[in-house]
């Protein structure tokens, strides 16, 4: 209180930290940026919100009239439905059984996309295209999911429209109440094609067939190490194994159904715990 | 006439409840739009001000925001369902044909629950798909899509619990189909590799642990309709909680 002629505005505390703010003439409270980039949110994002709001409705009003929620027969362990289908969404992973057993099929590539899915902001490094549908600044990464979101969907639009009795291929023309006969072409494994056509024991078949599902992974993991040197060096050691690997197994699926279809192989890897 | 309405409209703002409940006026000054975002519990998920490109409906679609729209609706008819359904396999089924027939709306709702189901399912997989064109994901979003792959999953199973609610035959044997994938999981499932090694049997591996028994049956009724109704709406909430924070703490990612 020594100065009497500026009068403290408060205490003064010499613990205490004072900051000082203007006040301006304006109409907008913001922060951080100018306020001619934004508008408030009530009522310009409020009322988009309702409307979208209002329009999902009509339709949730709309659709049941045109179709109705199904109910079968009671619940009966005595009746075993021709073909059994899991819910529409899980249609492509039953799919897959067709081509993997159980335990890929519906455990380790779903696991695996998940925790595919959940590293993606880790390893796609690239700057670029936040905030825009930006296809040019980003195409290896564009094409990757697009590529894993097609198969996702062709599994399923398979599963839900081209299967019928016995998990048997139809078509939408075809009598769908009418058994097929079962395919007269019998699944081989690789091993047995290669101990067959190339007269080698069952067992020195078996090895190469680690070696070929090695190869698989190692030719994949090297083409873009030797040809594509910017690519690898920009993920680095750890980022780019990692992606590498969901890369490698996202192809391993359309790998199997192709050796599938077009030379019959059942399992293209036989180890004493899993078959692949 | 309009005098005396506008009297009386002055009376009720200015008593001590009104000024309570609503504690600024009617949101058409700069002021009042700031307050409505401060004051109002479910609009305090929004942001004063919001970025012009986040009003853009061709970058956004409003896909994340329908698809909490549709747990919200999933939420209301699933509540008015529960008060017809008794998860109980002697009267489960009995109870749908009940809510089809014989309850005032209970097709509707329903139906209506039914086709939510289906299209957030769908909406979670197209706003995922936005979000990874639009790079939305990339930093400081990191976080906030790995919640988000969190929520895809939860949607899938709550829409996978409730499919065997209604139990017929649908709902038995897809539920069968998706509990003998458990079985072959890995390590912890008596079918899978390394199962048998780990001393898995039919009654205590994973698949036994979701259903409370070897088949479909009471037990998984039960367990599939808490975690249905309860268990995993509750998680799916907290996950949401999170996820719509980290919209705010992040920032819109659109363009200006």
């Amino acid at each position: 209180m020594a100065d009497q002629t500026h009068a403290p505005v408060s205490p003064r505390d010499p613990k205490k930290t004072y900051g000082l703010a203007e006040l301006v003439r304006g109409k907008a409270p913001s922060s951080a940026r100018p306020p001619e980039e934004t508008v408030f949110s009530w009522p310009d994002l409020v009322y988009v919100e309702f409307l979208a709001m209002l329009f999902a409705t009509v339709v949730l009003i709309v659709l049941p009239l045109l179709s109705g929620a199904p109910l079968e027969e009671s619940a009966s362990a005595d009746t075993t439905p021709n073909p059994m289908k899991a819910p529409w969404y899980f249609l492509g992973l039953q799919e897959l059984l067709v081509f993997f057993d159980p335990w890929l099929a519906g455990v380790v590539l779903p696991g695996l996309i998940i925790v595919g899915l959940m590293v993606v902001p880790y390893i796609d490094i690239n700057p670029k295209g936040i905030g825009q549908y930006n296809y040019t600044e980003r195409k290896f990464a564009v094409w990757t999911f697009c590529f894993g979101l097609a198969l996702w969907y062709i599994f399923i639009v398979v599963g839900v429209y081209l299967r019928g009795l016995d998990w048997q291929w139809y078509w939408p023309w075809d009598n769908w109440s009418l058994h097929k006969e079962a395919s007269s072409v019998s699944l081989i494994d690789l091993e047995v094609i290669m101990a067959q056509k190339f007269g080698m024991a069952q067992t020195t078949a078996n090895l190469l067939t680690y070696l070929i599902t090695g190869a698989f992974y190692a030719i994949g993991f090297t083409i873009p190490f030797l040809f594509f040197r910017k690519f690898y060096e920009a993920l680095g050691f750890v980022r780019y194994n990692l992606m590498m690997f969901f890369f490698m197994t996202m192809m391993l699926v359309p790998f199997k159904v192709m050796i599938r279809l077009v030379f019959n192989i059942k399992y293209m890897l036989i180890t004493p715990f899993f078959k692949i | 006439m309009t005098g005396l309405i506008e009297k009386l409209r002055q009376q009720i703002v200015s008593t001590q409840v009104w000024r309570s409940i609503f504690r600024h006026g009617y949101p058409d000054t700069d002021l009042n739009r700031a307050l409505v975002m401060f004051s109002n519990v479910i609009l305090h998920l929004h942001p004063v001000r919001v970025k012009r490109g986040a009003l853009k409906i061709r970058y956004t679609w409003c896909l994340g925001g329908l698809t909490f729209f549709m747990f919200i609706i999933l939420t209301i008819t699933g509540v008015f369902l529960m008060f017809y359904y008794v998860p109980d396999t002697r009267r489960a089924y009995n109870d749908i044909k009940d809510l089809q027939y014989v309850v005032y709306f209970g097709n509707l709702m329903r139906d209506m629950h039914r086709w939510a189901a289906h299209a957030m399912v769908f909406l979670v997989w197209l706003h995922m798909t936005r979000v990874f064109l639009t790079g939305a994901y990339k930093p400081p979003r990191e976080f906030n899509w790995i919640v988000g792959v969190m929520l895809l999953v939860l949607t899938l199973i709550l829409s996978w619990t409730g499919y065997l609610l209604p139990w017929d035959q649908l709902a038995l044997w897809a539920i069968t189909v998706g509990s003998k994938m458990a079985e072959a999981t890995p390590v912890i499932g008596v079918s899978g590799p390394f199962g048998l090694q780990m001393g898995m049997r039919p009654d205590n591996d994973i698949r036994f642990m979701l259903l409370g028994g070897t088949v479909v049956g009471q037990s998984a009724l039960l367990r599939f309709y808490v975690l249905h109704c309860v268990g995993l709406p509750l998680l799916a909430g907290v996950f949401m909680a999170v996820h719509f924070w980290r919209i705010r703490k992040d920032g819109f990612s659109g363009p200006l």
